[in-house]
């Protein structure tokens, strides 16, 4: 609130207030910098997880030195749309894709990112922990093979940051996107890690912000709230995510033994700790969905951001959902203020509404 | 959830708003929603900026929330587009390929807004559903059934569609705008300060840009991958000379006169087209006179059925004047021969017939 009230400066600005700006915006950087174990001038401020990603993607992709030649990138089928979108943007502009597949872990297999390499290969792209699923990629194992290859590894980390320790060095990425409002900043504010010395052409032109990497006058207010927001996580890291992940499996374990026909989609024990997807058989996942927030639950069916699609989730159906079950499936995230008393009192409102939703089914 | 709600189908226009805001205000529970249909950004080249008719536009949605947010509903988009294509387009394309002419928005009234609505309506827990239609109902304590009967406001009536509806289907139906006029309904959204209060009518139907058809079937067409059978032919007149050649039987309607290409003295009108030997029949005005059809797959509101002759008054088209006519039983009791007093214009094959007794719907069928 300070930033929104007080420092009115712009962070560009040579004056005493443009200074006290940039000292907010610089404080928020070292602050995300020390959340992942990066040097402050490896991040950049953007306006969100979908722009860090088209920066990482089409920026890295256009800048290659063959940009004249053909170009290859490879990525996976259960990627964030906000990294397809660009993909299927360079594959317009000529470039080839490949979507990697993975099973029904829903985990991408490091050896299939080795052999879809080619000589003409200038960008990996494999999120950190998938959306829908929580479930978390053999990050480390993928950079090995691409630095060995010499082709730079963008890793989308939105849904990983916070949720489990993110050491970008450790990690061995090059590019790592982050959204402030998963931490609890507000929504707006992202960021995009990129290690010094990667060659990325900008995606916006006219300004010399963010060491010329994004042009356009910086978010502050927002920025500093990221900043402070991830802090906060790296200060209860450890503690937060066994508290979710004992929350996410009292949710799962009583859901399976109350509810017949129910499951859990993806890879059980490689998951961010807050996320679960499970799918309830027999039935229509948008009327459940309804169902439960007239009960005061919010949960979703796929993404956020796709619910109203007409097509099943492409996730789902990557990792071999049927149309039919991955329509059934619904994604629950916990977060930090939800309580065993929430969670016990959603798997009554899921029973209750499954019976009524079962009742009427084999009435229809 | 104390009390059931009400489920309202929210469009975003006047009507469905109003329909919400009244519900609240007689204190009921009310849940809002509306029904993606169609997904507008299909057959991108259908679109033009000044498209009308458009169903399911974002604006649309983004006026329904608006409402929804004023008056102090839960309200959510809930997805119908698979059901909606495989209903009511499919059917509807595969109708004008047969050379009929298909009301689509009585398909979408059976099968979806109170079929699918309603089942999602149970879903969430709403005992009825509301709508913003111009139609009463009445539940008949001697006859034991629900009746439909037209809107107080002649001009809205929109009974004509409404045939299908099924007795489960009406016990839970609420119009709470069949005893208001148009201008009353606009008034009371003006009083409640409703953001939709002069929204323009809706037209056409939904999905069609424009009401152009026959650009909408080549696009779905080409887009489903579905190449039409040879589509071109020879019009003909009713005595069996060729007066020229035309491109597929779908351009064309019974009672048009326009678009036929042909310069003649009289004024010529398509009297029927005849899909197998891709033909359309013209001829003149008189031709176009039928006294008697079959109406198929009758469903029976105010009534049971017909054992006997009934007097009627029968409706053809959403815009003809109900006329005078007798239904005759035949053997199956979902199939009448409508008989009219004096003979009518362009009864076409496709579109409804619906069965009158005063403002009462006896039933309605397709004319065959």
């Amino acid at each position: 609130m300070l930033c929104l009230g007080q420092v009115y400066g712009n962070a560009s600005s040579i004056h005493y207030f443009g200074q006290g700006a940039k000292r907010q915006l610089e404080a928020a950087r070292r602050q995300i910098a020390s959340l992942i174990h990066a040097s402050p001038g490896e991040v950049i401020f953007t306006s969100g997880g979908t722009e860090s990603d088209n920066m990482a993607v089409l920026g890295v992709a256009r800048a290659s030195a063959n940009a004249s030649a053909s170009r290859h990138v490879i990525s996976s089928s259960i990627e964030h749309p906000a990294v397809l979108g660009p993909c299927m943007q360079l594959q317009r502009e000529g470039a080839d894709i490949t979507l990697l597949r993975c099973g029904a872990s829903g985990i991408v297999d490091p050896d299939d990112v080795r052999k879809a390499l080619r000589p003409d290969t200038v960008l990996v792209s494999v999120m950190h922990a998938n959306n829908e699923l929580g479930t978390i990629q053999p990050i480390a194992e993928i950079s090995r093979i691409t630095r060995e290859a010499g082709v730079p590894l963008h890793v989308d980390g939105v849904q990983a940051l916070g949720k489990i320790a993110v050491d970008v060095d450790a990690l061995g990425v090059d590019l790592y996107s982050m959204s402030g409002h998963k931490l609890y900043a507000p929504k707006g504010v992202g960021a995009l890690y990129i290690r010094k010395g990667t060659r990325m052409a900008p995606i916006a032109f006219g300004g010399h912000h963010e060491r010329d990497r994004r042009a356009g006058t910086e978010n502050v207010p927002s920025a500093a709230a990221f900043g402070a927001a991830a802090e906060l996580a790296a200060g209860r890291l450890a503690e937060e995510s066994e508290r979710l992940r004992a929350l996410r499996d009292r949710l799962e374990r009583r859901v399976l033994e109350s509810i017949p026909d129910t499951g859990i989609n993806g890879d059980r024990g490689n998951r961010v700790p807050n996320t679960s997807n499970i799918y309830f058989d027999g039935i229509d996942g948008e009327a459940l969905v309804i169902a439960l927030d007239l009960r005061g639950f919010a949960v979703s069916t796929g993404a956020a951001c796709s619910s109203g699609a007409l097509t099943p989730s492409h996730v789902l159906t990557a990792i071999g959902l049927s149309a039919d079950r991955a329509r059934a499936s619904m994604r629950f995230s916990l977060g930090h203020g939800n309580t065993a008393e929430q969670v016990d009192a959603l798997v009554d409102a899921l029973g209750a509404s499954m019976m009524h939703l079962r009742r009427i089914s084999v009435h229809a | 959830m104390p009390e059931q709600p009400i489920a309202v189908a929210m469009s975003g226009g006047v009507d469905s708003s109003t329909v919400a805001a009244l519900l609240v205000r007689q204190g009921r529970a009310v849940v809002g929603m509306t029904m993606q249909l169609w997904n507008q950004r299909r057959l991108p080249e259908l679109s033009t900026e000044h498209s009308t008719g458009r169903c399911c536009s974002l604006d649309d949605v983004y006026d329904a929330r608006h409402v929804a947010e004023q008056i102090g509903i839960p309200y959510y988009v809930v997805n119908f587009e698979r059901q909606f294509e495989e209903q009511v387009v499919k059917p509807f394309v595969e109708e004008y390929l047969a050379g009929r002419t298909p009301i689509p928005c009585t398909l979408c009234n059976n099968y979806i807004k109170f079929d699918r609505f309603l089942e999602m309506a149970d879903s969430v827990g709403a005992g009825h559903m509301a709508t913003g239609h111009y139609a009463r109902i009445r539940y008949h304590e001697a006859a034991g059934r629900y009746r439909l009967l037209r809107a107080v406001d002649a001009a809205k009536d929109q009974t004509y569609f409404l045939f299908g509806l099924t007795q489960g289907q009406l016990a839970r139906t609420l119009f709470p705008l069949g005893d208001l006029n148009k201008t009353e309904v606009r008034e009371l959204a003006r009083g409640m300060d409703l953001a939709v209060a002069s929204k323009g009518d809706s037209q056409e139907i939904c999905f069609v840009p424009n009401g152009d058809y026959a650009a909408f079937m080549s696009a779905y067409l080409r887009e489903t991958g579905v190449t039409a059978r040879q589509t071109s032919g020879e019009i003909v007149t009713t005595d069996g000379r060729t007066l020229g050649r035309h491109q597929g039987v779908h351009h064309f309607t019974v009672g048009q006169r326009k678009g036929l290409g042909i310069a003649t003295g009289e004024p010529l009108y398509v009297i029927a087209t005849d899909a197998e030997r891709q033909r359309v029949v013209v001829g003149g005005n008189d031709d176009l006179l039928r006294s008697r059809f079959f109406a198929g797959s009758v469903n029976w509101i105010s009534i049971a059925g017909v054992s006997h002759p009934v007097r009627a008054q029968v409706k053809i088209r959403n815009k003809h004047r109900a006329a005078g006519a007798t239904l005759h039983a035949t053997g199956d009791a979902a199939r009448v021969e409508v008989v009219f007093d004096e003979a009518q214009r362009a009864v076409t094959p496709g579109q409804g017939a619906v069965f009158y007794d005063g403002d009462l719907v006896l039933g309605g069928g397709w004319i065959e």
